[in-house]
């Protein structure tokens, strides 16, 4: 695939006539996709699917002709230029761009996961044989995901992973259910099986009859994918420089210096430890590490080559969305093992859901809680909790209110494939409140 | 290639078992005036198949774009492995699939004729609008959008079902921003996510009132600025078509999908608070609610033919006078639940199977005016527009909150307040719908990002609403 690659970026460069430049931009998979429903197979294929967008850049002028391809290279060879040919005929109709801005040193990379995993035939039979009589629901992602980019500068860089995500819940109780998942690059299925076994202990805890709550304040644990609910909200725009000049960034008081989160927070783009290439659309390289928030305190936006054109800022290879694709918050000093001592009367959250701003201008947030949740008395799990929603400030929560992070951190890989199959995940701690808002 | 297309599914070696093939080509431009400057171009053109088999007793399917002679062929093979594995651990009887052979074509509006699509004027329109967005300093961002998707999606099956369906879609959209004082306030043109989106011609966006709207949304979102939080307290509620599009959306069509009834969702997207056993006799909401999944209404975002596993649609009643009656849901699951469903099995693309998802989900209009909607109410607030959502996994307890808000007195609308939003819970909800406007009062829109499904799939959906009001509603403003 990688040959196919640059041999179709070669034709592209070989076809260039005076003063045009390009990016191409390629993204592939082949995945094999079973959804599972009452520990047994609801729905399998597999998806192949390759995607190439090629820009065309005469001075100021830029288009982009995005396909897909079938894989075979004559074909895609003459599919590719005839693109060339339309994104030629394109450019006279369009305007200068004055954010127009890409990558003026070359910078290669290459990095290769070749498979340690069995055909996915085998990890989904695994699943069922094992998960047969029980009541999980899930969804298995197998296969290689590619990531590629090719200039005129003759700069190349390629990404090839082939991994497994397997994002699984147990239910039983009617409504009640424990959340897991694996993922990586080497199938266990004993290690699958201890999981599902464990899943099945936490149950019996969920079998007890519910507690529901009033509204109110309560002191509350957050599970690290908890943490991550809130995280994935605010990287919907807050952290992105387009927002923050715009002033739609739901944590604008926060970059201006108005409100501060605890001393506690700091959050960085840890692009060296996530799964997500460490190169973007056109052509910038990534920073290993980026900090974003320290101590409490923003530091840094992501900042797109477009936005750092527009705003007159220094690009970080912040991708165009200018979401952070591998957050890693730095631990407390809460041991997990005393999580329920330090809580001692509150919920225990493992999970948040269906998150939204209630409030953007002052990052107050509402959301639902899902899937094994308790009520914790004296540092004893007593009940778990039938569902409740939550309205209250990430000032608050992630501000006075926070408590503690635990020392343990969770590395959590985002299951989502809208389109395609994400690179996201995100490193975490628990996080202890003196409160959180439960409104309904 | 249509031609090419069934000649290369008939040389598949599909005898003794079912084999369908969908074949979707999808043309996608985008055109965007954002503060000013014109955005970067792309021209989509993506096309593929997925050959999905019945086979050994178990299903499966394999998606490609590859859409040669070989790449069909090894799709095949690896359906039919797939196959073979759910027969072996399938989590429902595969005699229960349906096995459906349709034929002829459907075009919707405007597929059939070549669009007026001249970049160059319509990026001088656009930029005209995005000129007359900005009315005032205080507006720091604006930006006005059109895309167009062109489709084509063919379905064979070798027991000689044909079908060929061809579609266009518009999405028109502008949002504002206002800043002033540490506060951000947006306002958009049928919300911030294109909830004008509807099939048809250029001339559809005269008919929603597109060019032109710029300078009121602009000018609302410098009174929303200045405007005091909305209150807090219980009062009656009046909600614009722009927010009861998304009522509808998830409190009425995601509890009615069928696939989330019977368990498939509850991973990712949810359960329901609807059982089987409710259809036929649950009081959903008041007597007044009349909820319709309805093709019939062409130019509405989701109406088609036929659906991706070739079941023909119709319209019938989901809810009629506030009584439930069936569920959104494909044949599959109409026989998993032993329940009447509709003709909604539908995938985001070539790439992603079919699952039961809401296509158009209108609420019928009764027969008051606006002006009658809101001479009576006593207290109470309009909203319109949404700008924030959240609903609980069995969408039960939601709380959405709007763009717009206007507060209502003694059968009057009175003052514009800002951060309108409400909360409550389904099951509740609709009981207390006390009045639904008139035609003139409805609106048909839609959206294109309706996510769900593992795979993940972002998909189409239709909503024609008209205004409705609901008595004693939990309403709060903002944190200021």
């Amino acid at each position: 695939m990688q040959a196919w690659f640059e041999q179709l970026a070669d034709a592209v460069s070989s076809q260039l006539q005076g003063g045009e430049g390009f990016t191409l931009w390629f993204s592939g998979e082949r995945s094999d996709f079973v959804r599972f429903n009452h520990g047994q197979i609801r729905q399998a294929g597999q998806v192949f699917q390759l995607y190439l967008t090629l820009q065309l850049i005469q001075g100021q002028k830029q288009a982009a002709h995005s396909f897909s391809m079938q894989g075979e290279l004559a074909h895609d060879r003459e599919v590719l230029l005839a693109g060339l040919h339309t994104l030629r005929g394109l450019l006279p109709q369009l305007q200068d761009d004055p954010h127009l801005m890409l990558a003026d040193t070359r910078q290669d990379s290459c990095r290769i996961e070749p498979s340690r995993l069995p055909d996915a035939t085998q990890i989904a039979a695994d699943i069922a044989v094992t998960a047969a009589g029980t009541d999980l629901v899930g969804i298995l992602a197998v296969g290689p995901v590619y990531y590629a980019f090719a200039n005129h500068l003759g700069q190349r860089n390629w990404q090839e992973t082939t991994s497994f995500n397997f994002d699984w819940s147990l239910h039983a109780c009617g409504d009640k259910a424990v959340k897991r998942g694996q993922a990586g690059f080497e199938w266990d299925a004993a290690a699958f099986a201890a999981d599902l076994h464990a899943a099945g202990q936490q149950l019996i805890l969920l079998s007890r009859p519910a507690r529901t709550l009033q509204p109110g304040a309560y002191r509350a644990y957050l599970a690290p994918a908890a943490v991550g609910e809130l995280f994935t909200l605010f990287n919907w725009e807050a952290l992105s420089a387009q927002s923050i000049h715009s002033k739609r960034s739901a944590l604008l008081k926060l970059v201006e210096g108005e409100r501060q989160f605890s001393p506690l927070v700091s959050l960085s783009e840890n692009t060296a430890a996530g799964l997500a290439p460490d190169f973007q659309g056109e052509g910038f390289r990534k920073p290993k590490r980026l900090c974003l928030i320290e101590h409490g305190q923003f530091v840094h936006a992501l900042v797109s080559p477009r936005s750092a054109r527009e705003f007159g800022l220094a690009s970080n290879g912040a991708d165009g969305s200018e979401s952070a694709n591998s957050f890693d918050m730095a631990a407390g000093q809460l041991a997990q093992q005393d999580v329920l001592r330090q809580l001692d009367t509150g919920l225990y959250l493992n999970n948040l859901w269906y998150l939204n701003y209630s409030d953007r201008s002052h990052c107050r947030i509402t959301g639902m809680t899902r899937f094994a949740c308790f009520w914790v008395e004296q540092g004893e799990l007593v009940a778990p909790l039938n569902v409740m929603r939550f309205d209250d400030s990430l000032y608050r929560m992630l501000g006075d209110q926070l408590e503690a992070l635990t020392i343990e951190r969770e590395w959590l890989v985002d299951p989502m494939s809208y389109d395609s199959r994400s690179s996201s995940s995100m490193r975490l701690p628990g996080a202890l409140l003196s409160s959180l808002q439960l409104v309904l | 290639m249509a031609d090419t297309l069934k000649t290369l599914f008939e040389a598949l070696p599909t005898e003794g078992f079912f084999c369908s093939l969908r074949h979707v080509r999808a043309h996608r431009e985008t055109l965007t005036v954002r503060r000013g400057v014109p955005q970067p171009v792309t021209l989509t053109e993506d096309v593929g198949v997925m050959l999905s088999v019945v086979a050994q007793g178990g299903h499966g399917y394999a998606a490609t774009s590859d859409v040669s002679l070989a790449g069909l062929q090894r799709a095949l093979e690896r359906a039919l492995q797939w196959a073979a594995l759910h027969a072996r651990h399938a989590a429902y009887e595969v005699s229960q699939y349906p096995l459906m052979h349709p034929v002829g074509e459907y075009c919707g509006p405007g597929a059939n004729q070549a669009l007026d699509w001249h970049r160059g004027e319509l990026f001088a329109r656009l930029q005209q609008e995005a000129d007359a967005c900005r009315i005032d300093p205080r507006i720091v961002e604006w930006s006005v959008t059109l895309g167009r998707v062109d489709e084509e999606h063919r379905y064979l099956t070798n027991g000689g079902g044909d079908t060929l369906q061809r579609f266009r879609y518009l999405m028109p959209g502008i949002v504002i921003t206002a800043f002033a004082d540490g506060e951000t306030q947006s306002r958009s043109f049928g919300g911030q996510y294109n909830g004008y989106c509807q099939q048809g011609g250029l001339g559809m966006l005269q008919a929603a009132g597109f060019w032109g709207a710029g300078s009121k949304v602009a000018d609302e979102a410098l009174q929303l600025l200045q405007a005091p939080n909305c209150p807090s307290e219980r009062m009656d509620l009046l909600l614009m078509p722009e927010q009861m599009m998304l009522q509808i959306h998830e409190s009425i069509g995601h509890p009615l999908e069928l696939d989330r009834i019977l368990g498939d969702e509850r991973n990712m997207a949810g359960t329901s608070f609807v059982t089987p056993d409710m259809f036929g006799h649950y009081q959903y909401g008041s007597s007044l609610l009349n909820v319709t999944y309805d093709p019939s209404i062409r130019e509405e975002f989701a109406s088609y033919g036929w659906d991706d596993e070739g079941h023909a649609s119709e319209k019938v009643w989901l809810i009629k006078d506030g009584i439930l009656q069936r569920p959104l849901g494909s044949p599959l699951s109409q026989q998993r639940a032993g329940l009447t469903g509709v003709a909604n099995a539908r995938a985001s693309g070539w790439h992603r199977a079919p699952i039961d998802r809401m296509a158009n989900l209108n609420i019928e209009p009764g027969t008051q005016s606006l002006a009658e909607l809101v001479a009576g109410i006593e207290h109470g607030v309009l909203m319109d527009t949404n700008v924030s959502w959240s609903i609980d996994d069995s969408r039960n307890k939601f709380q959405f909150g709007c763009e717009w808000g206007q507060l209502i007195e003694n059968g009057e609308l009175k003052g514009v307040v800002k951060n309108p939003n409400y909360r409550g819970i389904s099951a509740n909800f609709w009981r207390s719908l006390s009045a639904v406007g008139d035609v003139h009062t409805r609106k048909v829109m839609g959206t294109p990002y309706c996510g769900k499904g593992e795979p993940n799939q972002v998909i189409r959906v239709g909503h024609a609403s008209p205004a409705c009001v609901f008595r004693n509603i939990e309403v709060f403003g903002g944190a200021a």
